[in-house]
């Protein structure tokens, strides 16, 4: 009986962990599921449409088109700042005075809102008053990244792989300094090479950090959303229209609420679905490599 | 081949880490070296190894000089305290690593690494990953890579140190049999008097980057050289007691006579500093000589089969070892006996100047 009544006390205690979740997740969610649902033409009344929206969504070459624009661009962040984020930390001096200079160094980017990143880029890359934009133009290349949707994008790519490679640097930094210097004695009384070093003990050691900086860095890019719409507001035409950007377009620019709330769970369940993918194959390949051998 | 270092000093910075050790280490001999934390064993085995280069003197391998060579281009091998494996390759390839970069062939791999294998108890694991495998058989895998080189240097460094007490003696047990099938010099760091002495083997005691004294591990046991060499060496701490002999009377602190008998009154009137064992310290009287003292209870520490009783008595600090389980309360006066037979008498330069009857050596 007493311990009966401790349970139920228990749950008094849960209460506000659960009113603060519905407030600050739940209900919000619920009303965005509410919205992706039904249509309204004004004056709060709602009629229902199951799945048209969904279906619309799924159906529209716009949704086609923004979805494969931000697989492409997560595909590229990974492959340039994963690569480039580990050699850095190979490259950064293990003890001394450097140590701190390249930490802070690296850590600057990261401390820089979105917004103020965005503009930084927007204004360096101009071609009439930004260093990179005249420069580059002076030089006679043809760069203006408000009319060509390359030099947009790589625009766009550049700026993020200088604001977010230092998240791969320092979590890969981290991954190597926990390496005691035994192992590298080791290999080197082998005779080991510096190749053989990184494939067969540092990558190992770092690979639980990497699987934390990959699955960042493919959810932040992903979401990719301030920088864009800061640079080049989704243009030139609809090339840098990524999945952010359109929703906003949807939901705020054409106030069509709900098609724009079937899309944001569509997005929700991808970014959710994509995670889980990433997160159980690069959790297998260290329990195969662990497990099976060479 | 023999390993011989000629008045090998290793300084970083101001400070001396390694100065002026000369040691000769025979093929198939095991050799430990025995010191506390900070004494420079493991700066000695890099030096030994070639992973660093010394501030000064040589290394010889076989009568040539090796100083300045290469680690890689050495015959040379270690195990560290830290259970190294690389981390994704199975228990086989992690021992087969070292011929791998040697290219060595497969055939030959195959047969190297299953009589290592058998010899470390390691058969069944070898498809398996280092970190399926308990610490005693992942510091067997790198004591495996280690002998499979067929190297003639195999460098220990602390190896059983990260092993809780029940596979450190196992493997312990099985050490001397691992290195009396391999022709190579084994060199073993320990923090250990018991370790030491366990193995066997020859010791180097090391203190403060010096090898205080070197030899059969037994004799340096039995007949340290110097009072530094006896302390390096015992475990529990070896009691001592500072006196002063003059007109042939002795006193600590000019007013506790101690009788001057045994091999005493042979010595000439000086400073001395006593040492004795603390199994050497009874709680009754064993013998007619034996010197009576009151001594205060500080602690007692009970491990089963065995008390630690430790004492104050008249200004230092002593530890009893008995067989059994005493109890005593703190501060409790007791009377304790001292055998002048069992003492070591140390001159002012901390050399050893008597020897126990006891301690003949074998």
């Amino acid at each position: 009986m007493i311990q009966k009544q401790v349970n139920q006390k228990a749950w008094f205690m849960v209460l506000p962990v659960f009113l603060l979740v519905a407030f600050s997740a739940i209900i919000p969610l619920m009303t965005v599921v509410n919205y992706a649902f039904q249509d309204t033409f004004g004056n709060n009344v709602f009629f229902w449409v199951g799945m048209d929206w969904f279906r619309d969504i799924i159906h529209s070459e716009r949704f086609h088109d923004a979805f494969f624009r931000q697989i492409s661009f997560s595909a590229i962040i990974l492959a340039i700042e994963i690569p480039l984020g580990i050699a850095i930390a190979l490259a950064m001096p293990k003890k001394g005075w450097g140590v701190p200079v390249c930490l802070i160094t690296m850590a600057l980017p990261l401390l820089i809102p979105w917004n103020v990143v965005g503009t930084i880029w927007q204004i360096f890359g101009r071609v009439d008053i930004g260093l990179l934009g005249y420069s580059l133009a002076s030089m006679g290349f043809d760069y203006n990244y408000t009319q060509d949707p390359v030099a947009a994008w790589i625009t766009i790519i550049i700026m993020d792989v200088w604001h977010w490679t230092s998240l791969v640097v320092l979590l890969s930094y981290a991954g190597l300094s926990s390496i005691p210097d035994a192992y590298y004695q080791a290999a080197k009384i082998d005779g080991a090479s510096k190749i053989a070093v990184f494939r067969y003990i540092q990558l190992p050691k770092m690979q639980r950090v990497l699987l934390i900086a990959v699955l960042l860095r493919f959810m932040d890019s992903f979401m990719i959303y301030t920088e864009p719409f800061v640079i080049t507001g989704g243009g030139p035409g609809n090339s840098t229209t990524f999945m952010s950007i359109d929703l906003v377009k949807m939901a705020i620019g054409q106030f069509d609420l709900g098609p724009a709330a079937a899309m944001s769970l569509l997005y929700f369940l991808v970014i959710l679905l994509l995670s889980y993918v990433f997160y159980t194959v690069m959790s297998n390949i260290g329990e195969e490599s662990s497990n099976g051998g060479a | 081949m023999q390993l011989e270092l000629r008045n090998v000093s290793k300084k970083v910075g101001k400070e001396f880490h390694i100065s002026d050790v000369s040691l000769t280490f025979e093929p198939g001999t095991l050799n430990i070296l025995l010191g506390p934390t900070l004494s420079g064993k493991t700066t000695l085995m890099r030096l030994m190894a070639g992973l660093d280069q010394p501030s000064s003197g040589t290394v010889h391998v076989g009568g040539q000089d090796v100083t300045g060579v290469a680690v890689q281009k050495r015959k040379a091998a270690m195990v560290y305290q830290q259970f190294i494996n690389y981390p994704n390759l199975s228990v086989f390839e992690n021992i087969a690593s070292p011929m791998r970069i040697a290219k060595v062939s497969e055939a030959e791999i195959k047969e190297r690494v299953a009589k290592v294998a058998t010899l470390l108890k390691l058969e069944n694991m070898l498809s398996r990953s280092p970190q399926e495998l308990s610490g005693g058989q992942q510091q067997r895998t790198a004591l495996a890579r280690a002998l499979v080189k067929g190297a003639d240097l195999v460098l220990l460094d602390e190896p059983l140190a990260n092993l809780d007490y029940k596979l450190r003696e196992e493997l312990r047990e099985e050490l001397p049999r691992i290195f009396s099938e391999t022709g190579a010099i084994f060199v073993y760091a320990t923090t250990e008097p018991s370790e030491a002495l366990l193995l066997g083997g020859n010791t180097a005691s090391l203190h403060q980057g010096k090898v205080t004294q070197f030899g059969r591990t037994i004799d340096v046991f039995t007949r340290p050289d110097n009072l530094i060499t006896a302390k390096t060496l015992s475990d529990p701490p070896l009691n001592t007691l500072p006196v002063v002999k003059l007109n042939g009377r002795m006193l600590y602190k000019s007013h506790v006579e101690i009788p001057v008998i045994g091999k005493l009154p042979e010595l000439a009137d000086d400073d001395y500093t006593i040492a004795f064992r603390p199994h050497n310290l009874y709680l009754s009287r064993t013998k007619d000589t034996d010197i009576s003292v009151k001594a205060k209870v500080a602690v007692t520490e009970i491990t089963g089969s065995e008390s630690y009783v430790h004492l104050d008595v008249a200004g230092v600090r002593w530890v009893l070892l008995t067989s059994g389980i005493h109890t005593f309360d703190v501060k409790e006066t007791i009377e304790i006996f001292l055998d002048p037979d069992t003492f070591y008498v140390f001159d002012r330069h901390e050399s050893l100047v008597v020897t126990p009857e006891t301690a003949t050596g074998v």
